[in-house]
């Protein structure tokens, strides 16, 4: 049953503190319809779906539905005209100890009309009646915290339905879940579709557009660049859309030696996350890890340096098979890591320079445990000099320092602890285009120092420009591997959207 | 300006306060502001004080320690049933209140660390079962020198002259137990700020998370300052022995809070807005010096409670309001 409602958005635009987000785009969905966004990260997919949906206003544009005009204020406005919004961590919109008839009626539990006594008879009724047009086998007493992710998926679609749903906007909706989680899924999406509703899909992965999707929208720099009926376009063709014409960055790549074998992993696995992934990387070498949003990049990462510990797999280090509990297992096997979240992770901000500079090295700047300030200062400032941090001292707090000079002190604090492998996970985040190229200076001297490097980014261009190999990550697997000057940016993305030569898995 | 305002009562606040107290004590008081006196607001500030540095240990590492009164309470009655009881030497009734100290921070430790109980949770629970065990070891009775026991008999022992001079012990009119609590002070700030292991505690609390992927065995570092927290608490239940000369069942329960508002009072001492051992000293003499003039203004002891939780109440008051402005 294809509804005639149709929801339009001309002409948005949207700015962030004097840089726009969004050009004058224009967006039309209809009732019935599976209409995938598509675009490289940062491309203004979510913004644009944060406006529909509530989260941020337009600076300019109107919403209009079935052509009356629409002023979605907020994120209940957008529910009160039936746009809702499913969003990747799931986690955050359930109640876990209430049970999934609860979490189903909750919005008309919290909502101030109504009787004030639960009636749990006829709400058990509603929410059974629901379900059955998602997933009957899901017990409505169970709580939602015994409930596996995707079963929390059909919950909050459930809760969506339970209200008057027009449009629903799934965000990455597949990320987390395994294949026949999928499936179940898009079962689920089309009979949502054949229902009448208007569903916008958000993903990274092709071979899910081209076979459920009914229209494509594809997104770049902020811009529409490309609307049509799936049927009319192919796989290569919305890549090229994807990436257009992409001037590439300079980078101050230098030719190393490469030697052996530092770091070796295989069939690393953990959760849904990371699925078997094999990597290695010698000495010298720089190996560039490029994947989408949610490939398990930063998953791998954690499992490489310790922070998390793998369900399979063993990880080697020049030969020697390493058992890593803790971090400090890592650090003192020479492997260090730049975690993505710097402020969080990587640096203390409340504290200063050479504190942050000294903490891995405490050992070197004291003796019989006391810590010699004379020394910690020398090393700062040679640290600050050689990394070509801007900060007015050592005592500086870091919190005043701008997110490149955080992140090159993230950087820092490893360079004299002797360590051989350097884990980066998306090191140019948020750093201006200075501090970049000081950052990919530095990676340079560690792997002609014949330190072994792995590169996390999702980056292409940066993953192309630094790396002497490019593994591909997607669907926590490292389905291709590249050498230095074979791939293109193209070929990239199509491996990184789950283009796969062979399954992998199998 | 109102930020400069602020600030300057952040940085000095505490210790104006006190200076003002003291100012309006000596003027008030003939007695107060005597070498006598003095020395003794001191001497009554030594038990608290060194439980408030286990405190201290513990919110250092960004954890909470709930279990030090009761721990007080069980050295207490420990020591004094080493002695009373068992006629033990010296040096086996201070070496076991310490051993049990520290074995009451591994069972913190255990189940925050390991477990991963919220360490108030864990500590409250600890606080009850070893509070418990004290009172059921000593039977409900105050353990004193030769005590008759329901069935007649007397405890062969007393406590020794050598015991009792470490809580009630002077020299040149100054409490030995105060002289030993100010080199605890200075050795635990040369510790905390000069070492490499205090720096570690330090940014284990500050953020952990950024601490293990540093390479710092966080674990192992919130043990040791559970371990810490209790020896310092059994410290301070050997003192408490030794000051009244038996064993006083419960003696530590109203040293938790008092020892809690020393340490957050302490955060605002010099404006370092986190736990440090010289501002915790300092938050314990305001509230021994605030104890001390009250009584002699021949004010009735259950006010105290009012000031102190006063006191406490500005602290925090000052402390939070200005950190949390400068957080955002």
């Amino acid at each position: 049953m294809a509804s005639s409602f149709q929801l339009e958005m001309s002409g948005i635009g949207k700015q962030f503190g004097g840089v726009p987000a969004l050009h004058a785009v224009d967006f039309t969905v209809h009732g019935g319809q599976i209409h995938a966004l598509l675009g490289a990260n940062g491309a203004g997919k979510s913004t644009l779906m944060k406006i529909l949906s509530g989260a941020y206003q337009p600076d300019s544009g109107r919403i209009a539905a079935d052509g009356t005009e629409l002023h979605i204020t907020s994120p209940a406005a957008a529910k009160q005209h039936g746009i809702h919004c499913v969003y990747q961590e799931v986690d955050s919109a359930l109640v876990p100890q209430l049970s999934v008839a609860e979490n189903v009626m909750l919005d008309a539990l919290s909502s101030g009309q109504g009787s004030m006594w639960v009636n749990y008879r006829s709400m058990d009724k509603q929410v059974k009646a629901i379900l059955s047009r998602l997933d009957d086998s899901i017990d409505i007493h169970k709580k939602v915290y015994e409930l596996s992710l995707a079963q929390k998926q059909i919950v909050l679609l459930a809760r969506i339905l339970s209200q008057d749903a027009k449009v629903i906007i799934f965000d990455e909706p597949t990320a987390p879940l395994s294949d026949s989680e999928c499936e179940a899924f898009f079962r689920m999406m089309h009979s949502l579709k054949d229902a009448g509703v208007a569903c916008i899909f958000i993903t990274h992965r092709l071979p899910e557009v081209l076979e459920h999707s009914d229209m494509v929208t594809v997104m770049r720099d902020g811009r529409k660049v490309y609307t049509g009926r799936t049927q009319e376009i192919t796989g290569d063709g919305i890549i090229g859309h994807m990436l257009g014409k992409t001037f590439e960055e300079e980078f101050p790549k230098k030719d190393t030696v490469i030697g052996d074998v530092l770091l070796q992993a295989e069939g690393v696995k953990r959760g849904h996350k990371v699925r078997g992934a094999d990597l290695e990387v010698r000495r010298g070498e720089i190996v560039a890890v490029v994947g989408l949003v949610g490939a398990g990049k930063t998953e791998l990462a954690r499992i490489l340096s310790g922070a998390d510990q793998p369900d399979e797999g063993s990880i080697y280090l020049k030969g020697k098979k390493l058992s890593l509990k803790q971090p400090a297992d890592a650090v003192s096997a020479g492997i260090v890591s730049i975690p993505e979240e710097r402020r969080k992770e990587g640096i203390f901000i409340h504290e200063s320079v050479d504190l942050n500079l000294s903490i891995p090295v405490l050992n070197q700047v004291s003796r019989l445990g006391f810590i010699s300030r004379k020394k910690e200062k020398a090393l700062s400032a040679k640290m600050i000099g050689a990394l070509g941090v801007k900060a007015a001292s050592g005592s500086q707090l870091v919190k005043f320092l701008s997110g490149g000079n955080q992140q090159k002190l993230a950087i820092g604090k490893w360079l004299d602890s002797g360590a051989e492998v350097f884990i980066f996970d998306e090191p140019t985040k948020g750093v201006d285009i200075g501090a970049k190229s000081d950052i990919f200076r530095i990676i340079g001297d560690l792997a002609d120092a014949g330190k072994g490097i792995l590169y996390f980014t999702c980056e292409l261009a940066e993953g192309l420009g630094i790396g002497d190999r490019i593994a591909v990550m997607s669907g926590g697997t490292i389905s291709k591997v590249f050498a230095r000057g074979e791939a293109t940016q193209a070929q990239l993305l199509y491996y990184a959207s789950g283009g796969l030569e062979e399954d992998h898995e199998g | 300006m109102k930020d400069k305002l602020l600030n300057l009562a952040f940085r000095y606040g505490a210790v104006v306060v006190i200076i003002g107290v003291i100012a309006f004590f000596s003027f008030r008081l003939p007695y107060f502001f005597t070498y006598g006196n003095l020395t003794d607001i001191l001497g009554s500030i030594t038990i608290v004080t060194f439980v408030a540095i286990g405190v201290t240990l513990s919110l250092v590492v960004d954890g909470f320690d709930l279990s030090v009164g009761s721990t007080v309470s069980l050295t207490t009655v420990g020591a004094a049933s080493l002695m009373i009881w068992y006629e033990q030497p010296l040096w086996v009734v201070i070496i076991v209140p310490l051993i049990l100290g520290a074995i009451i921070g591994l069972v913190n430790a255990f189940l925050i660390v390991k477990l991963r109980i919220p360490d108030l949770l864990a500590t409250l629970a600890v606080m009850y079962i070893v509070g418990g065990i004290h009172k059921t070891y000593a039977a409900g009775y105050t353990i004193y020198n030769h005590m008759e026991f329901p069935d007649g008999t007397k405890a062969p022992g007393e406590m020794s002259a050598a015991f009792l001079q470490l809580g009630q012990g002077k020299w040149f009119g100054i409490p030995i137990s105060a002289v030993l609590l100010i080199i605890a002070v200075a050795l635990v700030h040369i510790f905390l700020t000069r070492t490499k292991y205090g720096r570690q505690m330090y940014v284990t609390g500050g953020n952990e998370e950024a601490a293990r992927l540093s390479g710092i065995k966080v674990k192992r570092v919130r043990t040791l300052a559970y371990v810490a927290s209790g020896v310092f608490a059994a410290i301070g239940g050997i003192i408490y022995a030794s000051r009244v000369g038996s064993g006083q069942i419960d003696a530590g329960s109203p040293l938790l809070m008092e020892s809690v508002a020393a340490v957050f009072v302490g955060f605002s001492v010099f404006g370092a807005g986190k736990p440090n051992v010289i501002g915790t000293f300092i938050g314990s003499v305001l509230i021994g010096v605030l104890v001390n003039g009250l009584t002699m203004m021949n004010l009735q002891y259950f006010t105290h409670d009012i000031v102190k939780g006063i006191v406490l109440v500005l602290a925090l008051a000052v402390t939070f309001y200005v950190l949390n402005r400068s957080r955002t």
